[in-house]
Formats: C-alpha cells, structure tokens, sequence
C-alpha cells in the first residue's frame, strides 16, 4: 500500500496535480461511472419488462378476461386465474405448518447438530432446480400414484418448492424477539408451546405474513414444476383433488405465445401482466407491512 | 416429567422437510436406474440424442430393452448448460458488484434503500415473464441489429464472428439468465459492504485513498469470498433456469454450437421439452433417461449449493 500513499501537501500552497492523482482521479471517475452504468443498465432493464408487458397487456384488459375462460387461440382468462388462486393457497396450506414448525424448530432448539443439518438442507432444497421438482412430482404423483395431471400433484410440487423460503424467513423473524421476551413467559409458567403460540409467532406475525406473501408471489409465477403435475385444462377446475387437470396463468403465457395467432399473443400478455403485477404487489405489500410494523412502538427489531 | 407434545409435533412437522429433499433424490435415483445401468455416466460426454425408431420392435442392450436405433447422449446439453451459465456469470459479476458499489458506497441511503428495489424487484419477476420479454424484446433487437453489427466488427475474434444467427441463442440465454441472477449477486454484496467494519474504510481515508480506491483495495479485497460464494450460487440459480431459457434458447437438438450466437439448449430446458415426445417410447426408457438427466441437474445443483453455502457460512452470510 505504501505507493499509494501521496505526499502530504503543506498547508497553504496550492496543490500540485502530479501526473498520479490525475490518473486517481481518471480512475475513480471511471469507476464510479462504469458502476453507475451497471445500476442504470439493470433499473432499464427491470422498467423494459414491466413497461413492454404493461404497454402490450393494457390493450387487451377487458372485462372478458375476467368472466370468459380460454379457448384453443383466445377466449378470457377466468379458468387461468382461478387455477393460479387454487394451486398457490393450495401449496400454501401444505407448505406453511411445515415451514412454520421448521423456522420455529431452528430458531428455539436451532444450536445444535440437528438446527444446522436441517438449515443445511433447506438450503440445499432451495438450489434444487424447479424442473426436477417438477420431474419428480411426476414420475411419483402422476404416474405412480396414477393421479393423473391434477391440483392435489401440482400443490404438492409446489409445496415442496415453497419450504425453504417460509422456513428461513420464519427463523429469521423469531430469532430477532430477544430472549427475554420468551425468560418472562416462562417465569410466568407458560410451557413452551404456549410460548410459541401465544408470544413468539404473534409477535413476529408482520415478519412471518412477509415471507408467505414472498413464498405466494415464487408459487404463482412458477411454470416448470407446474408443467408436468398440474397439466392444462381450458375449463374451470370442478374441485377433484387428482384425476382432473387445472390451467394456470403462466402456462398461458409460455404457451400461447407460441402459437401464430394475434389473439393468443395478446392473451399470452394479458396473463403475464396480471402476474407481474400480482407478484410485485404482493412483495411490495410485504416490505410494506413490515417497515409500518418495525415503526411501531415495542416491535421486536 | 410431562410428555413433551409440543416439542414432538414441532419436530415431526419440521422434519418434513428433509424428508421431503431427501425423498426427492431417492425417487429419482429409483426411477432412472435402468437407464443408470444403460447409460453409466457415458451418456454425458457422447453426443446424439435419438429415441430410435419408435416403430420398430424394442431389442435388448445391455441387460435393458430399448427401441432400435436409440442413442441417449447429452453432451450438447451438458455444453450448452455450463456455456450458457458460465457467460450468465460473467455478464452478471461486473453488473451486480457495479451496482453493489452504487447503490451502497455511491449514494445516501434514503436514495440508495429505494433505489435498490429496481435491482432487488429483477428477483421476483417470474421467469416465464422473462422468457416472454426475451422473445418479444430482445430476440427481435440482438437478431437484427445486434447481433449482425457485433458478428462483422468482431469477425476475426473466435466464437464471436460467424453467423450472427436469429436472435433465439447462446448469448441471448446468458443475457437473459444474467439479469435473473444479478439481484442475488448485487443484494448479498450490498449487505456485506453495508456490514465492512468502518474502522477499515476510515483507515483507508485517513492514508489519502480516495473513496472509489477504498471499495477497490480495501473493501472487495475483503469480500472475496462473499464474492466468489454468491457467485457460485448465482451459477446455481443459472444452471437450472427452466423456462426462460427454453422461450430464447432456440432449443437446439444435437448441436454443438460453433459460435456465442448459436441455438443450444440446456438440461433443464430439455427436461421440459422433451417429455413429451419421450413418452412415445414404448419401452420407456426414454423417459427414464430424461429422469436421468434430471438426478445429473440435480445433483450439480447441490453439489454447487453446498460449496456456495460452505463459502458464504465461513463469512456468516446467510
């Protein structure tokens, strides 16, 4: 580091720009500009893909979305949107006490050999690519179950998917209540599931609703594990857990852009626009709920 | 002493997640184990995939029945997944530290905090709706004019003249995959900038280096392997990318590609393509083999993740 250091200018003369610290300053200001460059190209990037899918959807958003289902090339949207609703509070119901109960096991008993081999995994579950997620649900759920493509297969998939994020923003929102809060319930004689249900997860509720707020907009802009488990189907769902193929938006988007019809691209956007938004308002909601929570006097930061 | 319910409904609930993982990788060794036994580990580096002749009548190779003709090799695949997420990193490391730098060191933080949800949002957009912006935004603009500009300027570099292709390709997957995997990249920097004792950078400044040099010798000299960590889970992230890949890959079949603007595709992309032109073969072992190729993603993605993880713990990054 010692040729970095430049020589102290004495007070009261002006300072000499030496050929170096005009390099310097060439230097940071290129840095400064190639990662403001970086940051520009990545916020043009992000208003590209809500502004081309918003411009492109908003000629097509008529009621008829929301009260027609889909046809072979067009038609509304109506079996779609019920089938996103379906599948994700479907996963959602599966995966959110096992989640739970995991973020509550790693942050209470979490120390030990068992909390790090099971942080360890749920980490590993996370890498797990979707589409073998996907593969899996239906080599087991589909074919050897003979469920067939049905909600009961795609809920499932989706679940497994889902457990990691509830189970990591669970322990994350426990962790932060400070022992104390848990050392006065149990001198007041609480056991520990009254502990946890009555102090700890109403205590962290805003921080938990976050991550299933999170874990609803990963469920419903999943395609790949959906693709082989929920299947399609153009009507609407006729509430048989198995045996009965559901449709969904994304699958709506990937295939429907596809075919060499101006309706079903229009489709296609319209789809994609209501999950974009759904998604982003979700997650703004969330991070919403949780600064408005954290402000509030006597949260647990 | 009182018989513990709680804690035990808590840890049988829990331990549904393991079991979960752990089922997932049991069922698909279970499933692909004829087509383990054909293929071994061979199938990875030969080339061709070929169902055979689905008319024919099945013969027996190798202790397993397969139709006649019928060749499960994947190196296209294997080449057009590690190209694909390899450039992916490379475009997203500069952009996500580039970003890092601006968002966190760059700018106050009441601008900085809402400014990073341009970059932090990129993460929850869902990838089909990147596949969908791939093929009606940046298909139509890289293969038109991109594309042919960069193929003639650069025609004496390898791998990048040639034929600059339709727009559906190598590149246009790696663009697309990079912008999926920044925000992971760019989040965890900015938290572990954020969290560099300020005594280090402080030390830096009293020592006359300027506020850029004291991110560039001090700050990501530190962070080195929170940097190659996320890295490799970002490669992660990359290398099982399903669909967007498959709406901008060009879903190449047996090609190799000879140039950054060639149609590949990936394993993941594969999977979900194939099944269902894999399931017309009657002895089954083509969709045995595409379970294969599924338990080979799957265990490069944990394999990658357990070392992405391994690095980040070291540095208490989680």
């Amino acid at each position: 580091m010692a040729a970095g250091i430049p020589e102290p200018a004495p007070p009261h003369r002006p300072v000499r720009r030496t050929a170096r610290s005009i390099r310097h300053h060439v230097g940071d200001g290129l840095g400064w500009g190639l990662s403001i460059f970086a940051f520009l190209l990545l916020a043009g990037a992000f208003l590209s893909i809500i502004g081309d899918v918003f411009l492109r959807a908003l000629p097509v958003l008529h009621a008829k979305l929301f009260t027609e289902i889909t046809n072979g090339i067009g038609g509304g949207l109506k079996n779609a949107m019920e089938g996103t609703a379906v599948l994700s509070l479907g996963s959602l119901l599966l995966a959110a006490p096992v989640g739970i109960a995991a973020g509550v096991y790693l942050s209470e008993h979490g120390a030990g050999r068992w909390g790090s081999a099971l942080r360890f995994l749920s980490d590993v579950l996370v890498g797990v690519p979707s589409i073998v997620l996907g593969y899996v649900g239906y080599i087991t759920l589909v074919i050897y179950l003979g469920w067939q493509f049905s909600v009961a297969a795609g809920v499932i998939t989706l679940a497994i998917m889902l457990l990691p994020y509830i189970t990591r923003s669970t322990e994350l929102a426990l962790r932060s209540i400070p022992d104390a809060v848990r050392e006065a319930g149990y001198a007041l004689g609480a056991g520990e599931g009254h502990i946890v249900f009555q102090i700890l997860l109403p205590g962290a509720a805003s921080a938990i609703l976050t991550g299933i707020f999170y874990a609803i907009a990963l469920s419903m802009g999943e395609t790949a594990p959906l693709l082989y488990t929920a299947g399609w189907s153009n009507y609407m769902w006729n509430g048989h857990m198995t045996q009965e193929p559901i449709g969904y938006l994304t699958y709506v988007v990937w295939t429907f852009i596809n075919e060499p019809f101006k309706e079903s691209h229009m489709l296609a956007f319209a789809a994609a626009f209501l999950i974009t938004f759904g998604v982003l308002m979700l997650i703004l909601l969330g991070r919403w709920m949780l600064a408005r929570a954290q402000g509030k006097l006597g949260a647990y930061n | 002493m009182k018989f513990p319910i709680f804690r035990i409904s808590l840890v049988a609930t829990a331990s549904l997640l393991p079991l979960s993982l752990v089922g997932v990788i049991v069922f698909l060794v279970l499933y692909s184990w004829p087509a383990i036994q054909y293929n071994a580990l061979h199938f990875l580096w030969v080339n061709d995939w070929d169902l055979g002749n689905l008319y024919g009548n099945p013969i027996t190779q190798h202790g397993q029945q397969i139709m006649p003709g019928a060749r499960y090799g994947i190196w296209f695949l294997v080449v057009g997944t590690l190209a694909s997420s390899a450039m992916a990193l490379a475009l997203a490391l500069p952009l996500g530290i580039g970003s890092a730098i601006f968002l966190s060191e760059g700018l106050p933080r009441t601008w900085g905090t809402p400014l990073s949800l341009f970059v932090d949002l990129l993460a929850s957009i869902p990838s089909v709706v990147y596949g969908l912006w791939g093929y009606a935004v940046l298909v139509p603009l890289l293969g038109q004019h991109v594309y042919p500009a960069m193929a003639r300027a650069l025609s004496f570099v390898p791998f990048l003249g040639g034929r600059p292709g339709s727009g559906y390709g190598l590149l246009t997957t790696s663009i697309v995959l990079a912008i999926m995997v920044v925000p992971l990249i760019s989040a965890t920097l900015r938290e572990a900038m954020n969290t560099t004792d300020t005594a280090l950078k402080e030390a830096g400044r009293s020592l006359g280096l300027s506020r850029f040099q004291v991110i560039r010798h001090i700050v990501l000299p530190n962070l080195r392997t929170v940097l190659t960590g996320v890295s490799i889970l970002a490669l992660g992230r990359a290398l099982g990318e399903t669909m967007a890949v498959l709406m901008v890959s060009g879903n190449a079949l047996n090609y190799l590609p000879n140039n950054i603007y060639t149609p590949i595709s990936t394993m993941a992309s594969f999977i979900a393509s194939q099944l269902d032109s894999a399931l017309q073969d009657p002895t089954g072992m083509a969709v045995e083999a595409l379970s294969e190729i599924a338990l080979v993603l799957l265990l490069i993605a944990v394999v990658v993740n357990i070392v992405a993880r391994l690095l980040l713990w070291m540095e208490r990054i989680r």
